[in-house]
């Protein structure tokens, strides 16, 4: 039960390391981007699993109503982080495009050995 | 209220609403001009506060008028206006020294471009400096190093696109552990403002997320900041962005991911955690000391001016740190008062390689032989600031290796071991730049150094007014000492 109770926390944990893998050992620089994507989503989760309360429901507040909320704080920093993982592909995808004008190649250790030829 | 009041907002509104005007402009030299009148803005408010600072102490502004925690809060101390200080003092001097540089590498079309994104960056460093709330720190730690990647990415040679992508990687990596580490604290205390948090992890029983957290952003910031072994990313982006970024970059990047590691470390992380002191020195002094002893070492034997000066930053990142690690007053005030001289010193060198690299085919040492002849000024302000970084006395880098010499003495058999390591780095920049200086001066002149001439004289005047700087502060080190014993004592409360 601990195990299913903390899912969230795992999928976190597995999705953080698929990420960090490829960015660290994949040498094409699109797939380092894919991997840092999902590293980032893999954050994104937490934040979102840490903000559900128990029977919790959509913090909006109705006269006459009393329910139990879950915290939308958590929700609202997530959406900001979205959009500088966002942000940050772009450029990312925008300098894969300029090197592959330069280098006609997108592969890390192809670049590395054109620099050192050159 | 009254203007003077809203100083700490508009630290960062003056460049992050002057950046799409820019955009709008689009002529190179309205840019140009634009640009450097909001950083000077920038600076002479970064002035104000200091002298606000030091008159009243730390000033505290409500975003919005929300009252903290609930809104997001700007507080300023002595150490917060230090590093507002360098930020913006970096950023007025290089661009009003820098337009003839930055023109000779950047499309002409592109410039206005480039200069918003400088702003951009210039308003993101400002921000993490000004800003009490952590997840505010995230947001402005992204922003700044995004339009960083723009300007590193606006080099001439396409090793430019490649360092930039690797900045990208990494930083990205940084921020996001640093993001990871802020969500678990939130978690356990349900707060993001630096002050409450530092009143609530005392109350959380549980203090095993909190460890883990202290470790995500500890790691985190110390990929932005390029402590070794996290600094791959900086010798090829200092090296191959255009050579006015980089004596900006150099002067503060780093520095401010160095203040955020100190703030975290110690004010949020130093009361609440037991053995936190010891874990963070015994973490983070190896690091610096092998930093300090491998940069300098490859410093020795690099033979691009641009690539030496660069793992010697590797190295001074190491003494800050060093001087951190200690956890004592005296060696945060050596740290801190480091990160302030050595700004001085690294802005100056490399405005003098600007300096050099506009009238000279290349920066390998043996394109600069020579230069010292048919270009006294510049060389001559090289020498200087070299001097400076070496710690020559008279100049500002002899007082923080001073301070850090004698803070590693109170230390005992550890501070022993620092400080042979601090004197065999310093008889490494001794040799480094002494390698320099000798190729710029007694070097058989070769291809165009023959028939250089100083390059246009705001640039020469640029590169005087901060190796003049490295004297004063040198002579007079009273400033940035006493700011960093204010941000000593506040840093260290919790210490016994």
């Amino acid at each position: 039960m601990e195990l299913l109770g903390l899912f969230n926390y795992w999928v976190f944990a597995v999705l953080l390391m698929v990420g960090f893998y490829a960015v660290i050992a994949k040498p094409n620089m699109i797939k380092k981007l894919l991997g840092l994507g999902i590293f980032q989503a893999a954050v994104f989760l937490l934040y979102i699993t840490m903000d559900k309360v128990e029977g919790g429901t959509a913090p909006i507040i109705q006269p006459g109503v009393d329910a139990i909320y879950s915290n939308p704080l958590p929700q609202v920093l997530i959406l900001t982080a979205i959009v500088v993982g966002i942000s940050t592909t772009a450029l990312g995808l925008a300098v894969v495009v300029r090197i592959y004008e330069a280098y006609g190649t997108i592969e890390e250790d192809e670049t590395q050995r054109q620099d050192l030829d050159a | 209220m009254s203007l003077a009041a809203q100083l700490p907002a508009l630290q960062i509104v003056v460049p992050l609403l002057t950046a799409p005007v820019l955009v709008l402009l689009r002529g190179a030299n309205l840019a140009w001009a634009a640009a450097t009148a909001a950083s000077v803005m920038a600076f002479v408010i970064a002035v104000a506060l200091t002298l606000e600072v030091q008159s009243v102490g730390v000033i505290v502004y409500e975003m919005g008028a929300w009252p903290a925690p609930f809104g997001i809060e700007l507080r300023i101390d002595g150490l917060n206006a230090l590093v507002l200080l360098v930020i913006t003092g970096a950023s007025a001097l290089t661009l009003l020294c820098g337009r003839a540089s930055l023109a000779g590498e950047i499309d002409p079309d592109r410039l206005a471009l480039f200069y918003a994104a400088w702003l951009i960056a210039l308003a993101g460093l400002a921000g993490i400096a000004v800003t009490g709330d952590a997840f505010n720190v995230f947001v402005f730690m992204e922003i700044s190093s995004l339009a960083t990647y723009i300007i590193i990415a606006a080099g001439p040679n396409r090793q430019a696109l490649t360092a930039t992508f690797k900045y990208l990687i990494m930083g990205t990596v940084g921020a996001t552990f640093y993001l990871i580490g802020v969500g678990l604290v939130y978690m356990m205390t349900g707060t993001l403002n630096f002050a409450d948090m530092e009143a609530r992890i005392g109350e959380v029983t549980d203090q095993r997320p909190i460890l883990v957290a202290a470790g995500f952003i500890t790691v985190g910031l110390a990929l932005k900041a390029a402590v070794f072994p996290l600094h791959v990313w900086l010798p090829n982006a200092y090296t191959h962005a255009p050579h006015i970024v980089t004596a900006f970059i150099a002067a503060c990047s780093t520095k401010v991911a160095i203040y955020v590691l100190l703030r975290f470390d110690f004010v949020v992380f130093q009361g609440n955690l037991t053995g936190h002191a010891f874990q963070f020195a015994s973490f983070l002094a190896p690091l610096a000391l092998l930093g300090i002893l491998i940069g300098s070492a490859v410093a020795m034997f690099e033979g691009h001016l641009k690539r030496l000066l660069a793992y010697s930053s590797v190295a001074q990142v190491g003494y800050i740190l060093l001087g951190a690690s200690f956890a004592s007053k005296a060696g945060i005030t050596a740290g801190v008062v480091h990160m302030f001289n050595h700004a001085l010193a690294k802005g100056a060198l490399f405005l003098a390689v600007a300096a050099l690299a506009m009238r000279l085919s290349g920066l390998r040492l043996a394109d600069i032989a020579g230069a010292g002849r048919t270009m006294p000024w510049t060389a001559a302000a090289l020498a200087l600031a070299g001097a400076s970084l070496v710690g020559i006395p008279g100049t500002a880098g002899f007082i923080s290796k001073w301070l850090l010499l004698s803070a590693a003495l109170e230390q005992g058999p550890l501070g022993i071991v620092a400080v042979v390591v601090i004197v065999l780095s310093s008889l490494a920049a001794v040799i480094y730049m002494w390698r320099v200086i000798e190729r710029l001066y007694f070097g058989t002149p070769a291809g165009n150094a023959l028939s250089a001439s100083e390059p246009p004289w705001m640039l020469v005047a640029g590169v005087w007014v901060a190796a003049l700087a490295n004297v004063y502060f040198g002579l007079m080190p009273g400033l940035p000492v006493g700011l960093s014993e204010a941000a000593a004592e506040e840093l260290l409360r919790h210490l016994p």
